[in-house]
């Protein structure tokens, strides 16, 4: 049995763990809410632009348009939007799985947009170009944000460097459930169409070329922005549920050895004692 | 729908819900001009230009500055999609003098590499923001 000395002092360093574990959960908390309240202000302009989006393609069909179309190059530029701090449970390297085991991609076809330093340095672990890095954008993302990293892809896409755009986020559900996602962000798909019955018929003042070539960057914007969004709430739901679970593993230790502690002492006393009785006995 | 004389506006920005209520009319710049709507409009989505945006209520008047988005017209009902909107309140009116200023210095006198598109923009920006202020 461990010596009491040593008992005590692995509980009290399990106990200094704790209390850091335990700070960062109720931080995490703090900011998941602050990131979740932001992430539902934007859903009404998401949901909005969708709409939009959706009218003008069921009006314009069929129409040649490059936004439309998978542009000639067999590439394909994937923003990765991962965190910064790690200590959030499996959130980065499931969102880096989500893209390295995707079927039938390459590593070669594949150019990295990476949004979070951890995201960042697991791609270039592996092998994988990364174009461009914007992690600072993690920490408070805002608009201005998107529409910078929207022109970057939009150039790619325009310059026939890429193909196909797509975006690697975690999507949040609630506060316990997160999950990694890849959407595809151009060329528009075309499923997008497929819906109820068209509803009002709608006019543009501008060509509908025009339209297009106005709107899809925004809703391209917007999307990475919803995306950026929902990330950072759930890294915070992520890392709230890491702390707490760390938090409740450092109590069970802790339980844990303040039993062995006391046994270690009780035993000790008893041995003591036999060892003064039998002291005793021997003088008498 | 002469009896429905209120058409329901929403401005949705990327942050927040800009406003939301029930105007009588609403008057915005867009790519083909300056246009003003009315309750029973035709379905229209128009794209925004920097200019001044006017909502009309019925108990009075409103303007914001409105420089990017586009909007969705429907006979009882507006939404614009505003990427960058502004109450007078909120504008800083040093910075949009000296930008104002900036713009028209640039457009002056530009040779072949400044970009003429952008800084028109910005002179559009700027001058929405100080005509909001007035």
């Amino acid at each position: 049995m461990a010596s009491m000395r040593d008992i005590k002092r692995r509980k009290g360093s399990i106990q200094s763990t704790q209390q850091i574990t335990k700070a960062m959960k109720l931080v995490s908390t703090v900011k998941l809410q602050r990131a979740r309240a932001s992430a539902e202000n934007s859903k009404a302009y998401f949901n909005c632009m969708y709409q939009t989006v959706n009218r003008i393609l069921k009006r314009v069909g069929s129409l040649q348009h490059r936004y439309l179309q998978s542009g000639g190059s067999g590439k394909k530029a994937v923003v990765v939007i991962s965190s910064n701090r790690g200590l959030a449970g499996g959130y980065n390297s499931n969102i880096v799985k989500l893209v390295t085991r995707h079927e039938g991609w390459n590593k070669e076809d594949i150019l990295i947009y990476a949004v979070g330093r951890k995201g960042k340095d697991a791609f270039v672990r592996e092998g994988y170009e990364v174009r461009l890095d914007m992690s600072d954008v993690v920490e408070e993302p805002a608009y201005p944000d998107a529409m910078l990293l929207c022109n970057e892809l939009l150039k790619a896409y325009a310059d026939g460097e890429v193909g196909e755009i797509y975006l690697a986020y975690t999507s949040f559900k609630n506060t316990v459930s997160h999950i990694p996602t890849l959407l595809k962000l151009l060329p528009v798909e075309q499923e997008i169409q497929s819906e109820e019955e068209p509803e009002v018929p709608m006019n543009f003042e501008a060509e509908d070329e025009e339209a297009l070539e106005m709107i899809i960057p925004k809703y391209v914007t917007s999307l990475i922005y919803g995306g950026l969004m929902e990330a950072v709430a759930s890294e915070n739901g992520a890392r709230m549920q890491a702390m707490d679970n760390a938090t409740s593993n450092a109590e069970e230790m802790i339980s844990d050895l303040t039993l062995k502690y006391n046994r270690a002492r009780q035993g000790s006393i008893t041995q003591e004692l036999t060892e003064i009785i039998a002291g005793a006995e021997a003088i008498s | 729908m002469a009896e429905n004389k209120c058409l329901t506006l929403k401005i949705i920005t990327p942050n927040r819900v800009f406003y939301e209520g029930e105007a009588e009319m609403v008057e915005l710049n867009t790519s083909e001009g300056e246009i003003g709507v009315l309750p029973g409009h035709l379905p229209m989505t128009v794209i925004v230009k920097p200019g001044i945006l006017t909502i009309t209520e019925p108990e009075g008047e409103k303007v914001a500055a409105l420089h990017a988005g586009f909007v969705e017209i429907l006979p009882d009902q507006v939404t614009v999609l505003a990427e960058i909107i502004e109450w007078p309140g909120e504008i800083d009116v040093a910075r949009a003098e000296a930008a104002l200023e900036r713009a028209r210095e640039r457009i002056h006198e530009h040779t072949s590499d400044t970009d003429l598109a952008r800084a028109e923009t910005a002179l559009l920006r700027a001058m929405a923001r100080i005509q909001a202020i007035k």
